[in-house]
This record gives structure tokens, sequence and C-alpha cells, in this order.
């Protein structure tokens, strides 16, 4: 099943008098159960297009279809809706709200739900922090965990949901090789259980984790391979 | 959002800068004690005048002398001799509607008494006065029909009269000196305390209204009769009585204007609540200035807090909260802000309004339905200020809300 269609999608910005083509004709196709890296050096439009993807920006042209639902057409509340209910974000920059426990955290989400399901937040929320290893530090504060355990609490706030995606934006940036490898290995087994992930990376390393990745140079892509498994950078 | 979890959060970010939102409270806590205390000492001095004119008898009516008119020029109420000794004897033919009936021949006249004197009010009334005016004695007693007859020189003393002349002592007995004339004082009248219009209703002494209008006041004419009517209900009733036998007795041809002045106790009453409720009304305008200045601080905290939570919403419209959602908790967090205010006001306002008066003297009234209207109104207050702010925050976009260092 298709999660993700991109047809020729444009996204043009006017900086002063200036025109920037961040984005010039992508087009994509992101199946369910793929583990996709996005790699491209600084302004060739991945961060865009991770905009784009992740319904925080609209594209100034082509079309976007979320698991069939056309996303071009929504308005501003229907986007807010698609990020709640299909969509997960972890940042670089962890983005946790400061003052406010991991379950909290991991709860917001579900609190801007506008379908709730019969299975309480609180539960909702402990089994998302199960799921990434962190079901003991459920009341730690964010300034009280380490970046990594800072991460999965984001990963799992992503989680929460049940989201058709969960979308990286260059989630190992802020942290050292070792909880890198760490991160990587709860991306992975997420994967493993289905889930769809895309990262944004700069790092060919990081990169190399992913089953396919793509490569964007001026707003369009030039390189879209699988990865063999092989090739794999393996940790010491 | 649920609600609960919107106060909360709200409460969160209140408490995170306590001293900011303490000072911000401030304007509003300064601005709903000052209305808070107006409006209760307002509406307490009002219930004193309601409570006097209530001790006073509802049913009263007073009746002074009409104004002279004479080469053009028109004096005051009282300026026309008009009423008489006749006057009383005629009202007190009408048992009908009206029940009591007594002159008040009233003159100021330095007392004498032993080595002491003191200025005050001499009043000539009759027996019924006591029932009129709601007197009571404290001891001795009140002249009789008898002493009335026979222009008896005796006196019954007001309370602060007592003070003045005989300190510490039982004044009943003794004598005293009106205008060089003795009087026995007879009795004490029970203590009334001041009219709302300030003046001591103890400093009086009270003599026969023939032993004034005789030996006091040179055969003067009689300032005032003072009427109360059988009951409340029969008021309107009793002024048209009054009115029918004084023209009658002053002969006055029909078209011609009275020749005196009827007014009831309600009348002078509503004057002067009207009066209070004037300036009450034009204090707490002036205190409910501040209250805009309140709201004027919170509106700024808040754009402050905006602006320093930036990242926050950022994060909170990326995981799917709506514009309406950022709105909604910031509106809240303004409201709760100036409603705590409001609360802190209301207590130190009735606080302050019972100090002040306790130290007055004056009664505070504080209704419930003016902490009601003050909570609905710097509820509002919140609501109005926080608004520019809240929308501020709901129209950030989220890419560059996230952004933001």
């Amino acid at each position: 099943m298709d999660v993700i269609v991109l047809e020729n999608i444009h996204k043009v910005f006017r900086l002063g008098g200036e025109t920037v083509r961040a984005l010039n004709g992508v087009s994509l196709t992101i199946h369910k159960g793929e583990y996709v890296a996005v790699m491209g050096a600084s302004g060739s439009g991945k961060s865009t297009l991770m905009n784009v993807l992740g319904c925080l920006d609209q594209a100034s042209m082509g079309g976007y279809r979320l698991e069939g639902l056309c996303v071009t057409a929504m308005n501003k509340h229907q986007l807010a809706d698609v990020r709640n209910s299909k969509i997960g974000f972890v940042f670089q920059g962890f983005n946790l709200l400061p003052r406010t426990s991991a379950l909290e955290n991991v709860e917001l989400p579900l609190l801007y739900s506008r379908h709730s399901s019969g299975v309480s937040h609180r539960d909702k929320a402990r089994s998302a922090l199960d799921k990434v290893g962190l079901s003991d530090r459920m009341d730690h504060h964010p300034n009280q965990l380490s970046g990594g355990q800072q991460q999965r609490v984001a990963i799992a706030r992503a989680l929460v949901n049940d989201p058709a995606i969960i979308l990286a934006d260059e989630p190992t940036g802020n942290l050292d090789s070792k909880t890198t490898l760490d991160i990587l290995s709860v991306f992975k087994s997420l994967n493993d259980k289905g889930i769809t992930l895309i990262m944004v990376t700069h790092e060919p390393d990081v990169a190399s984790h992913a089953k396919r990745v793509i490569t964007m140079r001026d707003g369009i892509i030039i390189d879209d391979r699988n990865v063999d498994q092989k090739d794999r950078v393996v940790a010491p | 959002m649920k609600w609960q979890k919107l106060i909360k959060v709200a409460f969160q970010s209140i408490l995170k800068n306590r001293m900011r939102s303490l000072l911000t409270m401030l304007g509003i806590i300064i601005g709903v004690a000052s209305v808070i205390a107006l409006v209760g000492l307002g509406q307490g001095s009002q219930a004193d005048i309601e409570k006097q004119v209530s001790s006073m008898g509802t049913n009263l009516l007073i009746i002074h002398q009409g104004s002279s008119f004479s080469g053009g020029v028109r004096g005051g109420t009282g300026t026309q001799a008009s009423l008489s000794m006749e006057d009383v004897a005629a009202l007190r033919e009408k048992p009908l509607t009206i029940q009591y009936v007594s002159p008040v021949i009233r003159l100021n006249e330095q007392v004498i008494a032993g080595k002491k004197n003191w200025n005050t009010a001499i009043e000539g009334v009759s027996q019924s006065y006591l029932n009129i005016r709601n007197y009571r004695l404290s001891r001795g007693s009140f002249f009789t029909p008898r002493d009335i007859k026979a222009k008896a020189k005796v006196a019954v003393l007001g309370k602060t009269v007592v003070d003045e002349l005989f300190p510490g002592q039982d004044p009943v007995g003794t004598r005293i000196r009106i205008r060089n004339v003795p009087f026995v004082v007879v009795g004490v009248l029970g203590s009334k305390g001041q009219t709302a219009m300030g003046s001591d209703q103890d400093d009086v002494i009270l003599v026969p209204d023939t032993t004034a209008f005789y030996r006091l006041s040179d055969g003067k004419a009689i300032r005032a009769i003072m009427v109360s009517a059988v009951s409340e209900d029969l008021m309107t009733d009793a002024e048209a009585d009054v009115r029918k036998v004084l023209r009658h007795a002053h002969k006055l041809p029909e078209g011609e204007e009275d020749d005196f002045h009827v007014r009831s106790q309600t009348e002078l009453i509503s004057v002067a609540s009207k009066v209070t409720g004037t300036l009450t009304a034009l204090l707490s305008a002036i205190a409910g200035v501040s209250l805009l200045v309140g709201g004027i601080g919170i509106m700024n905290i808040m754009l402050v807090s905006v602006t320093e939570r930036t990242r926050e919403i950022g994060i909170r419209m990326a995981i799917g909260a709506r514009g309406g959602d950022i709105l909604i908790q910031f509106l809240i967090e303004a409201v709760i802000l100036s409603l705590i205010g409001g609360i802190f006001g209301i207590m130190a306002g009735v606080g302050i309004a019972f100090g002040i008066g306790k130290a007055t003297g004056t009664s505070v009234v504080v209704s419930t339905w003016v902490i009601l209207a003050t909570v609905i109104f710097t509820a509002s207050v919140g609501v109005f200020f926080g608004f520019y702010p809240a929308k501020k925050a709901s129209a950030l976009n989220p890419i560059e809300a996230l952004r933001y260092e």
C-alpha cells in the first residue's frame, strides 16, 4: 500500500525580491513499512520536503496524497488534524515541553486528538514509552533525562497516536555516536514492527541504516536507491 | 483539549513566574479592591440612611412654613410665618388618616446648669412627639398633658446635653436655666445617634410646646408641624388631608399656592440615598479605570509570555494543536490570571471596607451580586485583554515557531 504519493511537488519562497525554488518537481512514492533516509547538503530542499511531508507547509504546486487523502486541498485545521492523527515528528532538538514529565509529554498529542478511543490517554502513553524502553523514567522531567533518553521520549510521543508515518528531522544531530546507534536501533525495531519511517540526515553513516536512501540537490531527487543490507555500517 | 487540562497548563505557567504573575495581578487587585471597598461603604451608608428613616418612622410628614413673597423677592422655606397652634389643633381633628400631631418650635439657646453651660437646640413639642420620632426615655418621665396645659417649665434632655452639663450625674430633678427661665429636668431621652447627614439627634432639649411658644419664643410662629399617618399605606391620604385642613384654616382661595410645604421622610431619604448613590457610582467608575489599567498589564505580560513560549507553541502545533486550541490555552491563562487577581482584590476590598467602616462607624454592606458582578467583570477583562496576545499565538506559523530560539 502506498502511504505517501508525491507528484511533481514545487515549493517557491519569496525572500525579499528574490524567488527561491526550494522544491523543483519532486515525485516520490513511499510504501507502508519502508524505512527511508533523505540526504542532501544544506539548501538541497530536504528540510522543505520534510515540512511538506509533515503537513507543516503546503506545496506551491503538485499533488500530495497521504494514505489516500489529498493533503494539497486541505485547510489549516484539517492539516493540524492530519499532523495529529497520521504523522509523528521527531526533531533534532527533541522539542519536549520543559517542566513536564515524560509521560505528560507523550500524552500531549492525545490531548489534541479529535477521535477518542476507549483506551485511556495514560495507558496509551505508558505503552508508547514502554516501546522505546523508558517505562522506568515516566515521571522524569526532560532536564532529568540524557539526550538519548529525551529523544526516546520524543519518539514515544511520535508513536502514541499510531501514525501512518514517523518523520525524523536529523534525529541524531544532537547526539554522540553511541547514543546515535542507540536511537537508530529503536528506529530499526519500530520499522521491524511495520512502522513507516522517513528520516532526514546529512550523515551517510546514519542514512545507511535505512532501507532506502533518497539524495536531493537543488530541489530535486538526484538519487533513489535501496540499500543492500550487507553494505550497512555495523556498530563496532 | 479537556478543560481541566487547559486550566492545569495555565496554572503551571502562572506559577512558573510567580513574581511576574503577582505583579501583573497587582493592577487588577488594586482596581477590584477599591471598587469593592467603595461600593461596600457606599451601600453601607445607604443602608444606614434607610435604617434612620425607619427609626424615625416611615409614616412621618413634616409641614414647614411657606416662603415669603414680597416685592418680587421670594424667601426660602420658613420665611413666611404661616403655621400656628390653631393649625395643630385643626390637624388633630382628622383621626382617620392622622395619628399623631406635634408642633416643633425650635430655638437655639445657651443653657445653664450650675457652673456649666452649653448651646443646644430647644424644641417645643407636644406629648405625641415621643411617638412620632420614636424617642425612648432612658430616665425619668416625659411631660404630661397637664404640663402642656399649664405651660410648665419642665424639660427632657438629650444624651449629649446630659454629657455636657451633668457628666456622670443623674440630672432628673435638677434645675437648668434656658434664657434665664428656670426649668426642672424631668427626664432623659434614650440615645438615637447621628442622622445620615451627621447631625447629632441627642443634642436637644424637649420642652412642652406651649411653654416654648409662650415663654421662650415671644409668641413667634411655629416653624414646623410633624404629623404621623395612621399607617404607611395612608401616607398619600394623610398628605391630602393635611393640605385640605391647612388650606381651609389659612383660608386660601382655590388656585392660590400653598403657603406651607409638606414633606415626607421617605422623600428626604430618597434624596439622601441618591446623593450617596451618585457618589458611590462616581468613585467606583474612577476605581474601574484602574481595573482597565490592570487589564493592560495582563495584555502586556501575555504578549511577553507568547514570545517566550513561541517554541512550545510550535511543538503543540506540530503535534496537531489547531490555532483555536492555542487561542483557548492563552485566553484561559489570561482569564485565570485576572480572576485570581480579582479574588485577591475582593478579599482585600472587603477587608479595607470593614476596616474603614469600623474606624468611621459606617456600616458596610458587601452584597453577593457586587462580588458576582466583580468576578464576571474581571473575567471579561481577562478575555478582552488576553484576546490579542492569544490571537497572536494562534496565528504563528508552526515551522517558524519550531525554529525560534
